[in-house]
């Protein structure tokens, strides 16, 4: 880093190389396809290039880089999950993002904020209190605080009980944390790329080639590629994609909305989530309170924003933070989330040799970007299922051994 | 707000009520195999278009049925399970109706706002 900014300082021209090195035409056959070029597909050829070697690879997307959820989320990551195998999974996570800007090369601006989330109600303290234990025991920072401790820590915060729903306590995380999230999408494509991947941009694909039980290539808007691995990585599509390789899928795809008011000075500087009321918000780098809440009601594949959304979600926050009534929206947007019955993900292995799936990622998907694609690279690379992703496989479902994260997932994000 | 109209409460704000999703038919809990039965509990169809849905009104703990498009949001109809019963009979013995024509009264298509 130090010397690149010298050559910076030094030179009269634009020393750094382009960013994005595309090359325009596609090949017939590759080692590796990835369907989906978001933050978990880039990642996943990111690290087959630079652990595993495997730098003959295509990453398919149907519309523009990182143009999916990866663009759409409010970049929260922690690891204060409620199962000890969601735990693990997503510390490692954590621990990734905290060296990415130097890995990648590029300023993902990782902002450690403390995480609260907020109880407003017996029941969610005693949830609170299993997540607190859980995380000391998997070595992962958090701890139960009263309202008093909630209210020195983020003195903007109205804990009074003159609130509708009274704040009791909070399980604290402290390296809760937000991120630039183009920024880590567009630094594994720029390091993929730079290792001879290929990510090609409006190339749909349409059909999963396969043959004696085994996934072949693609056929795509563009033609036909032959690949001895594919990878699916889409998100809000994972049904339909899923469905051209002949599988079914414990997901539901339902809207995540989200909205950012205009930009002011710093006030807030945690990250505050409340399960109970279905309301969370941080301050970005820009100034913007960035908030949101739970999945819509109902399942949709559409990307519209309701009225009904800003109205339940702006009741909660002016009673968590008055002075957001000063405040107005700018901008306003959802994106489609593949919700599971157990919210965790689905990644690894599939009935389909040659065929592997990284999916079921609903609204939680961004923290885990750097571990997914590190194990998911390995799990292509080596065929075989990574211990650590052995809890999130697909065939979970077949065996009833669920991953039940909801009481640390439903709005947490 | 968005209306869904209720075959027994009429229409109503969409916030009264809970989605229940895509509707399945039930394997026999006596017979199924495992295999079945995982089907049946997590695997959806997750349809992009028109789709048979499951509602609940919540205040009148009342179940019936929708047909809904998952990419424009249009509430297409609502009708008794009763009716959705009585018409898939219908279609089965080969008497089709008409598909929009709802198969009893007071279950006219629901209307969608602005
Ligand atoms: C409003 C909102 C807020 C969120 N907040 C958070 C948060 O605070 N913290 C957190 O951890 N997570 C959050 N998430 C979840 C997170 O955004 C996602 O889980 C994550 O970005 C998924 O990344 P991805 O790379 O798998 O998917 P995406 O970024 O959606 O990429 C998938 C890509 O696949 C492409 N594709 C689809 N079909 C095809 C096809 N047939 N052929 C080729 N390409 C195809 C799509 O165009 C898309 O670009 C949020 C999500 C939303 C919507």
């Amino acid at each position: 880093m130090p010397f690149a900014l010298l050559k910076y300082a030094l030179s009269r021209e634009h020393p750094d190389d382009p960013h994005f090195r595309w090359k325009p035409d596609l090949k017939k056959t590759y080692d590796v396809i990835i369907i989906g070029a978001g933050g978990h597909g880039l990642a996943a050829a990111y690290h087959l290039a630079k652990d595993h070697g495997i730098t003959n690879i295509a990453v398919l997307e149907k519309g523009w880089l990182a143009g999916g959820n990866t663009a759409r989320n409010t970049t929260i990551v922690r690891a204060n999950y409620l199962t000890p195998e969601g735990v693990a999974f997503y510390k490692e996570s954590v621990e990734l993002f905290r060296t990415l800007s130097n890995e990648l090369d590029i300023n993902v601006m990782y902002s450690e904020r403390g995480h609260f989330t907020l109880a407003h109600t017996d029941a969610a303290m005693r949830t609170a209190r299993w997540r607190a234990e859980v995380n000391k025991h998997m070595g992962v920072n958090s701890e139960v605080i009263d309202a008093a401790e909630v209210k020195r820590i983020c003195p903007t915060m109205n804990v009074t009980d003159e609130a509708r729903y009274p704040v009791l306590g909070a399980l604290y995380h402290p390296p809760g944390a937000i991120a630039r999230h183009d920024a880590v999408a567009w630094g594994y494509a720029k390091e993929a790329m730079k290792r001879g991947v290929e990510v090609h941009t409006q190339t749909e694909v349409k059909k999963i080639l396969i043959e004696n039980g085994r996934a072949i290539g693609v056929e795509t808007n563009r033609g036909v590629i032959h690949a001895a691995k594919v990878m699916q990585a889409v998100a809000g599509s994972s049904s339909h994609v899923a469905r051209m390789a002949g599988l079914k899928l414990p997901i539901k795809t339902i809207p995540l909305q989200a909205c950012v008011s205009e930009p002011v000075k710093p006030i807030l500087d945690q990250i505050v989530v409340s399960g109970s009321l279905h309301v969370y918000i941080s301050q970005s780098a820009r100034g913007e309170m960035v908030m949101g809440g739970a999945t819509d009601a109902y399942g949709l594949y559409s990307s519209r924003s309701t009225l009904d959304f800003k109205e339940s979600l702006m009741g909660h926050m002016l009673e968590l933070f008055p002075f957001m009534g000063e405040l107005r929206i700018l901008r306003q947007w959802a994106g489609m989330a593949d919700m599971t019955p157990d919210f965790s993900p689905v990644m690894g292995l599939t009935p389909v040799e040659n065929y592997y799936i990284d999916a079921g990622w609903g609204t939680w998907g961004f923290k885990a970007t750097p571990v997914c694609g590190k194990r998911m690279a390995e799990c292509v690379a080596t065929g075989r299922q990574p211990d650590l992703l052995k809890p999130f496989a697909l065939s979970r479902f077949n065996t009833f051994d669920l991953v039940g994260e909801k009481g640390a997932a439903s709005v947490g994000h | 707000m968005k209306i869904l109209n209720c075959p027994l409460n009429g229409p109503r704000n969409i916030s009264e009520f809970v989605w229940g999703g895509e509707m399945k038919a039930m394997p026999d809990p006596a017979t199924a195999t495992d295999a079945q039965w995982t089907e049946y509990l997590f695997l959806e169809d997750n349809t992009a278009g028109e789709i048979t849905e499951w509602w609940l009104h919540a205040p009148t703990n009342y179940w019936f049925i929708a047909r809904r498009n998952t990419i424009t949001d249009e509430i297409l109809e609502t009708m008794t399970y009763d009716a959705f019963l009585a018409r898939q009979q219908a279609n089965a013995s080969g008497e089709a109706e008409p598909a929009a024509k709802p198969a009893t009264g007071g279950t006219e298509t629901g209307a969608t706002s602005a």
